[in-house]
């Protein structure tokens, strides 16, 4: 009976399962169709949002891409690399170096920082195989309170800081905001400041040069996927036992596909916060991963397959809605308080709703080879 | 020596430690210049509120749902049966009841729905559940700020007349009901918050008889071995669905209990603030990912809260601010260390 069930249904699932993994970009598609119309934005305005916030993001996005082709699910400790390129942010604007060298001068310093906070985490998840998620997930918010001590406590008595107007009235630890004018825009407007010409198409601003290290982002991904240890990765993100007889060092594979996606995630925030131009130093990094998490599965990508396109097209749709839904939702409701509610609303739904899609579908997996099994024994 | 041994063996390392710590801690309060009353008052106060939050983790453990990261889901529903019987003007023990019970209905029925969910989702329970949580706080802003018609001053926000308070006081409701029941001060600081430890006991043993039962054993068996659940015809399904609708239920419950103590009804994001520390204290009270006792419960509550209440007060005469920081670390530490530990057979 079953069988015959399954056999006759089986265009039907097939068409289901086309929707059913995609449920979350087609959701996404239609509430952006509503919402754009209501949201009364003109394209160019759109457009050049979306094109400021996809030089902004993406590079956080992509930091994700290494752990899903590694089995370990969605990085929710990105915010771990987020902690390193803040606190090298911190030490380069109390040395008063900006500018694209400053940028670069913190690349260099949060690179070790989110090398031993990546290796930590690795090691962390390979004790915690089969629910890195919520290992990751807390870590972040473990190393949230250690990033904060430090901040608060040690910049000051411990780590030398000379600029007297960057601490609390106290006399130590770091203000909860502070300005980065000597980075600001130091990526978006390299070009811009060495050809002496503001770029822009059709009149929307174009950040060059952080499109460009994106791109070359998405080259060395797509580069490093083919090599041997590219390889290696996704064989053990297939299967960890398959991997280890194969003779797979899996245990290391790991731990290095957490450091490279926390070493990439501080300079996404890097990239991030040049472009924003101020850091709230205690809060705001913890939302990086939530963030990054929800563009990525809005562009359809799944725990275990993530690939360049769903990111850049996640990340684009993602904001899109970000953009126009507070909007919409104040002309269709009269308010605005809402538009905070209505940014968390998407933001967790659409991470909560593509969590559980794929953990259904999985679990599907699993009790359909159940069944098989049994019917052919 | 040996009888050293047998009791490390037995109950581990880390609950002598911290116990030892916390009697540091006490020890070091008159050094500093807090008073030992102060410290021990709020360390049995905020004990006595955490008790039933703490407990309503005890089901979902025992039958392999994991930690219930979205308690907050229940934590909503008591605020919400709190919310009604606020604008109903109910007061007294009666207001308190209404609460309980409008709490516990509504944590019954979403808790239904979300024991749906978990059951889709076996093996990722506590991720799913974290962003169920989250997303469910998100919708029920929205709800708060918006779509609830209430009309009661004491729970709408004060100008512009719409939406509830980020924090409704139950001064003129049921504020300390359950705390001010038989409770007796010792000296001049100390007072025993009676009715609530009694409550927070009352539950906890309701909770342990019903793990004697029948579907309570059931539910034990489905946490600890389902392979011998499912071949002695437990329907693990139903098992893990009954004991997500008791969680939710019973955090329901317990969120009125805290708010009752604390005198104030913390509305939006508020319920967020809960997961880590309820979780961390069952876990340092000896609980492991799929095996937790009342005794946890009340070991762990009282562990923690001493913690980082005392911790802090101790630290922030000489530091300021730390408080938070070391809550943060403190609790995220501890499920940490759970999440990573090689299980025990």
């Amino acid at each position: 009976m079953t069988v015959n069930k399954s056999k006759d249904g089986s265009k039907g699932i097939n068409w289901k399962m086309l929707v059913g993994t995609n449920i979350v970009p087609i959701l996404f598609i239609v509430l952006s169709a509503v919402a754009i119309p209501i949201a009364g934005y003109s394209g160019t305005y759109i457009v050049r949002e979306i094109v400021t916030r996809l030089g902004r993001n993406t590079f956080l996005v992509l930091a994700l891409l290494i752990p899903v082709m590694a089995g370990m699910g969605i990085n929710f400790g990105l915010a771990l690399g987020a902690y390193a390129g803040q606190i090298s942010m911190i030490l380069i604007t109390d040395w008063k170096i900006g500018g694209p060298a400053g940028m670069f001068l913190a690349m260099l310093i949060s690179t070790p920082i989110s090398i031993l906070l990546g290796g930590f985490a690795g090691f962390l998840l390979n004790r915690a195989k089969g629910r890195e998620m919520i290992t990751s997930y807390i870590l972040g918010f473990f190393m949230l309170g250690i990033y904060q001590a430090v901040v608060l406590f040690a910049m000051g008595p411990v780590i030398p800081i000379s600029d007297p107007s960057l601490f609390i009235s106290r006399g130590f630890g770091i203000r909860s905001s502070i300005e980065l004018g000597g980075v600001r825009g130091s990526f978006d407007r390299l070009l811009d400041n060495i050809l002496g010409v503001s770029i822009q198409i059709a009149g929307i601003q174009i950040p060059v040069f952080s499109l460009l290290l994106i791109a070359v982002l998405c080259l060395l991904i797509i580069w490093f996927r083919k090599t041997k240890f590219g390889q290696e990765i996704r064989a053990v993100g297939q299967d960890m036992g398959v991997s280890a007889t194969a003779g797979i060092n899996v245990d290391r594979t790991r731990i290095i596909s957490m450091i490279i996606s926390t070493v990439l995630a501080g300079y996404g925030q890097l990239i991030y916060l040049q472009n924003i131009g101020t850091m709230s130093v205690y809060s705001g990094a913890d939302t990086v991963a939530l963030f990054a998490a929800a563009a990525l599965l809005v562009g359809g990508a799944t725990v275990n397959k993530a690939g360049i396109p769903s990111v850049i097209l996640g990340t684009a749709l993602f904001h899109m809605l970000f953009i126009v839904m507070p909007a919409a939702s104040n002309r269709a409701f009269g308010s605005a308080v809402m538009s905070e509610y209505f940014r968390s609303i998407i933001s967790y739904s659409a991470v909560t709703l593509a969590l559980i899609l794929n953990a259904w579908n999985r679990h599907k997996d699993k009790e359909r080879a159940r069944f098989g099994n049994r019917a052919n024994n | 020596m040996t009888k050293v041994n047998q009791f490390i063996s037995k109950v581990g390392w880390s609950r002598p430690i911290l116990g030892m710590f916390l009697i540091v801690l006490f020890i070091i309060c008159p050094l500093v210049g807090i008073k030992i009353d102060f410290a021990i008052t709020n360390t049995i106060g905020r004990f006595a509120m955490y008790i039933v939050l703490v407990l309503s983790l005890v089901p979902m453990i025992q039958t392999g749902c994991g930690l219930n990261f979205g308690i907050p889901i229940g934590i909503v529903c008591g605020v919400f049966g709190a919310v009604l019987s606020v604008e109903f003007r109910l007061a007294g023990p009666l207001g308190l009841a209404v609460a309980m019970l409008i709490g516990a209905a509504l944590g019954v029925l979403v808790g239904f729905l979300y024991g749906l969910i978990l059951n889709k989702v076996k093996g990722d329970e506590m991720i799913i559940s974290t962003y169920v949580g989250m997303a469910f706080i998100a919708f029920m802003n929205l709800f708060w700020v918006k779509l609830l018609p209430v009309t009661n001053p004491i729970l709408v926000m004060g100008y512009g007349g719409q939406g509830l308070r980020t924090s409704v006081t139950l001064e003129e409701n049921w504020a300390g009901v359950l705390d001010n029941f038989l409770s007796f001060k010792i000296g001049d600081i100390i007072e025993i918050p009676t009715g609530l430890i009694l409550f927070g006991v009352f539950c906890c043993i309701l909770m342990w008889l019903f793990f004697k039962t029948k579907l309570g054993t059931a539910m034990t068996a489905v946490g600890s071995n389902p392979e011998y659940a499912r071949a002695s015809g437990i329907d693990i399904n139903k098992m893990r669905l009954i004991s997500v609708v008791i969680s939710t239920a019973v955090a329901a419950v317990g969120i009125i209990c805290y708010a009752q103590s604390y005198t104030f009804l913390q509305m939006y994001n508020a319920s967020n603030s809960f997961t880590f520390v309820t979780v961390a204290a069952i876990l340092i009270g000896g609980a492991a990912i799929k095996k937790a006792s009342i005794t946890n419960v009340l070991i762990g509550a009282f562990l923690f809260q001493g913690i980082v209440t005392i911790g802090p007060m101790v630290v922030s005469a000489q530091l300021g601010d730390i408080a938070d920081v070391v809550r943060l670390i403190v609790s995220n530490g501890t499920i940490l260390y759970a999440l990573t530990r090689k299980e025990r057979a």
